[in-house]
């Protein structure tokens, strides 16, 4: 039987099971077909809306300058052009910018995700007098504004001091307002950007293994320690990697903790596209070999070069997000969340 | 008898030591950079801040303040208006968003956690969001405005029909209850923003939706339940405390991203350029305190509902 008669048998059989069904399957199946089409059409229109921010900004960075002032060219440009490019990559020190940028957030959300690992296992699996209370102190950390604490954090890391040693030792208290000792030890203390979320993140992954996996490890002669490391954190890889890839992300396009805690001399891509405006004049100026204060920017070449910048900031994340996006979802998926 | 007593509680101390040794880097943290900056800016917004420049970096002197007419919450609420302005402005526009956003990714992570062809390209491009919603990325959005003006423009020119825009005039024409879907057009309008907003509540959601075992829905299929039955009886309790998560992460996400406005103006009053530390401290702690209650409220009248499998 070929399987062209396979299908056609199929179908008579359909026909008949649908009357012996009073017309029941036929009701189901086009229901399901109805279904589909308009879950089609409505993740089309949803993913089209999410895409739309950057195809527009992809037909903006392509277009040469005289292209913005013609009102005949909408999203293909006319003088197709990649100097919008170069002309961002100088302005922006992209080189450096990535390259700073890329270490600081490996550092941080490094420093980040292992302590939340700590903490949240701490959370997950052990029991100890008080726990209800510092994890309600986790809430608290997750709900509290960091504009609330912003000022006089600046002011304790511009004169800082532990017990009085530093003091002590040179005569007066440190100003770490230029080195990046400060946000590592916010990172490397959960305290840093969104950390709340990671510990909560963690500590529900940490409570859905089961119980006897360490109960086994423990009579086999692991210690606690051993344990976490030998039999937890495998299992917990993929959770881990989540939450470092949103912490890195996070990270990469964050300004406020950066300019609160970073040195300010440092080129960072987060930065320097907040800085597109007199960046872009300062370019300009040097081009036609004039004053900065007297250059016109027009307000289209300025979105232009933004759009540039923002595709250019964001790209390395896109590649990034691409490879891992396969084990970050599914690991994502697995998490299994309970309260 | 009194031995295996013994060892009992001793495995619990060493278990109560290795738990706090877990989570001591949390407890460090959250007193030396939480707990002690938190009480000190609020005794800044209780006092006048003097910033001084010294010798080993910047100490500030607190004067107390005796009336209330000085004080730096009747400032911050009564003598800067553009703070009142901003903060009346937002509260609205929270109270028709979080729902929006909330509803909104329920509904797509139900979908995306069906079996359909290139699932995981969709689920893919559901996570830009998270991306274009975070840090800087956001700013620039709002101010890449130009382009969509340039559209307009043409498209007013060329004469073209809106859609939403026309359906919005007949309803409004009719003159049902205008008060009544005024939200409606706002959240239809603004779906793009609801979208961006929810990159994260539809990973949740689904990792919550994951849980649930498949076996319960064929025990109920086999019981003559409908879908929307189902999705009654067994999916929105099993989730339900995955509401209360996106519910808080979503009210907090709103009032911190670096585009809010009332946001902004805090930053501006108690950044070192600024030096109002204390008036912007007040800001701060109005702001956190009405999110705070909001957030109570919310949460109390949700856990009551939330249902717990276990």
């Amino acid at each position: 039987m070929s399987k062209k008669e396979a299908k056609l048998q199929n179908r008579k059989d359909f026909w008949e099971r649908n009357q012996q069904t009073n017309g029941y399957l036929l009701e189901r199946k086009v229901g399901d077909i109805v279904w589909r089409v308009v879950r089609a059409l409505l993740l089309f229109g949803l993913c089209f809306l999410i895409l739309l921010p950057l195809i527009n900004k992809l037909s903006a960075s392509l277009k040469a300058e005289e292209d913005l002032f013609d009102a005949t060219v909408v999203n293909l440009p006319k003088n197709w052009t990649l100097g919008n490019y170069s002309l961002a990559a100088t302005m922006y020190q992209y080189g450096k910018g990535v390259f700073s940028s890329a270490w600081i957030s490996l550092l941080i959300s490094v420093l980040q995700v292992a302590s939340a690992t700590l903490v949240g296992y701490g959370f997950a699996r052990f029991n100890f007098p008080l726990k209800k209370f510092w994890f309600g102190c986790v809430v608290l950390l997750i709900i509290v504004p960091p504009q609330l604490i912003m000022a006089p954090l600046h002011l304790y890391f511009t004169s800082f001091d532990i017990f009085g040693i530093f003091e002590a030792i040179n005569g007066h208290r440190l100003n770490l307002k230029n080195s990046i000792l400060p946000y590592l030890m916010i990172g490397g203390t959960c305290m840093g950007l969104k950390n709340g979320l990671y510990i909560y993140l963690l500590r529900q992954f940490f409570r859905g293994i089961p119980k006897e996996l360490e109960e086994a490890a423990y009579v086999d002669g692991c210690g606690n320690f051993k344990t976490f490391i030998r039999i937890m954190l495998p299992d917990a890889k993929a959770m881990i990697t989540s939450c470092f890839l949103f912490s890195f992300v996070w990270q990469w396009t964050d300004k406020f903790y950066t300019d609160l805690f970073l040195p300010r001399d440092m080129t960072l891509i987060s930065r320097e596209l907040t800085k597109t405006e007199s960046l872009l004049r300062q370019v300009t100026a040097q081009i036609y070999n004039i004053e900065p204060s007297k250059v016109q920017v027009s307000v289209a070449r300025l979105n232009q070069i933004t759009a540039t910048g923002t595709l250019m900031a964001i790209a390395p994340l896109l590649i990034i997000y691409l490879f891992a996006q396969k084990g970050f979802v599914e690991s994502l998926s697995q998490t299994g969340i309970k309260m | 008898m009194k031995k295996t007593k013994n060892k009992h509680r001793n495995l619990r101390r060493r278990n109560a030591i290795a738990g706090y040794l877990f989570i001591l880097p949390f407890i460090i943290g959250f007193l030396v950079f939480l707990l002690k900056p938190l009480f000190e800016s609020l005794q800044m917004s209780l006092h006048k801040v003097t910033v001084a420049t010294g010798k080993g970096g910047r100490g500030f002197s607190l004067e107390p303040i005796k009336t209330w007419k000085e004080s730096n919450y009747y400032k911050a609420l009564f003598v800067e208006t553009e703070f009142k302005n901003r903060l009346m402005e937002t509260l609205p526009d929270m109270a028709i968003q979080i729902p929006a956003v909330l509803v909104f990714s329920f509904f797509i992570a139900l979908i995306l956690n069906q079996e359909f062809k290139g699932r995981g390209f969709v689920r893919a491009i559901f996570f830009i969001p998270v991306i274009l919603s975070s840090g800087v990325i956001v700013g620039l959005d709002t101010n890449n405005s130009l382009m969509g003006g340039m559209k307009d423009m043409i498209a007013e020119a060329g004469d073209s029909i809106n859609i939403s825009a026309t359906l919005e005039t007949i309803l409004r024409a009719t003159g049902i209850g205008n008060k009544i879907l005024e939200p409606v057009f706002e959240i239809i309008n603004g779906v793009d923003k609801i979208v961006l907003a929810s990159g994260i509540q539809i990973v949740i959601f689904i990792s919550g939706l994951q849980t649930v075992t498949p076996s319960m829905y064929e025990a109920a299929k086999v019981e003559g339940c409908t879908a929307w039955e189902s999705f009654w009886k067994i999916t929105f309790p099993l989730v339900s405390s995955m509401i209360l998560v996106n519910l808080v992460y979503t009210v907090v996400d709103f009032l911190m991203r670096t585009d809010n406005r009332v946001m902004e103006i805090i930053t501006q009053y108690s950044s070192a350029t600024g030096m109002k530390y204390d008036i912007g401290a007040a800001m701060a702690w109005t702001y956190f305190g009405i999110v705070a209650v909001v957030l109570a409220i919310l949460a109390a009248i949700i856990s009551k509902k939330v249902y717990y499998y276990e």
